[in-house]
């Protein structure tokens, strides 16, 4: 799991995979919103730590789609929206 | 990102922009984030070694992968429904003009668990895209594109879509 620097607003915990446009985009706005997060790309895992994130995702979004945004351990946000996420960490 | 060379990705941005206008398909108009989905579409050819959807996590078998492989067996759909496919490559007319944008959708791909499901009902016979005989009445059986829906009445599914390229594994029996 790779942390990026910025505003603490809790524990914010960004699954995405490398290869996605929208996970990009998800990114990007953490970045722009200089919110400190970490950043697991689920695609470039392999093995059991792999299936171990992958349960993980699935404990907040049993589809197990990407983006998929876990905020403080609260609130779980799947897709780019914008809106959501600004709300979500009060920014 | 990657150490797709840019040519690359820009030769096959050129052919994929082709055949979908030739097919009554378009990109989407954001074309740095087309070539994005197509450098992620390079990627996981080198990783899995085929275009599993950059915005899907594939499982790396491709068996279980087929649904997935772009264009994938939900992108129809998804433009009738939302006007752009799950990752956002291809797109309606109104969104292609300007008119509308893409949103994030659902995915209408069956979970993990429900593919698991499926995959159990589906009857051998099925998985056997060759060799099938006529249904009665018939001179030959028919083939469904599961991607676009093209149909073919010959003894095997032709080895790639005229319609959408997809290739001949992509097919069910249709009749």
């Amino acid at each position: 799991m790779e942390h990026v620097d910025g505003i603490d607003k809790g524990k914010v915990v960004l699954y995405a995979l490398s290869t996605c446009g929208w996970c990009k985009k998800t990114k990007n706005l953490l970045n722009e919103l200089g919110v400190a997060y970490e950043v697991e790309f689920v695609d470039k895992l392999a093995g059991e730590a792999r299936e171990a994130c992958i349960k993980e995702v699935a404990k907040w979004n049993e589809r197990t789609s990407f983006p998929t945004l876990v905020i403080r351990d609260e609130i779980c946000i799947v897709g780019f929206k914008e809106e959501e996420i600004k709300e979500a960490l009060g920014v | 990102m990657s150490d797709i060379p840019p040519e690359k990705i820009e030769t096959t941005f050129k052919k994929l922009d082709a055949d979908a206008e030739k097919f009554g398909y378009h990109l989407s108009p954001d074309t740095d984030f087309v070539k994005e989905l197509i450098e992620g579409l390079l990627i996981n050819e080198e990783t899995y070694g085929y275009w599993a959807c950059p915005c899907r996590l594939a499982d790396g078998d491709k068996a279980d992968d087929l649904d997935i492989v772009c264009p994938c067996d939900y992108r129809d759909a998804d433009l009738n429904e939302f006007g752009a496919c799950y990752c956002a490559l291809y797109v309606s007319d109104e969104i292609k003009r300007g008119d509308a944008q893409p949103e994030p959708i659902p995915d209408r791909r069956p979970s993990y668990s429900e593919r698991k499901i499926e995959k159990a009902q589906i009857p051998v016979q099925e998985d056997e895209a060759s060799g099938a005989e006529a249904p009665s009445g018939l001179a030959y059986p028919v083939w469904r594109c599961k991607v676009c829906g093209y149909l073919a009445a010959r003894d095997d599914p032709p080895p790639v879509c005229p319609i959408c390229k997809a290739t001949k594994e992509r097919f069910e029996r249709f009749m």
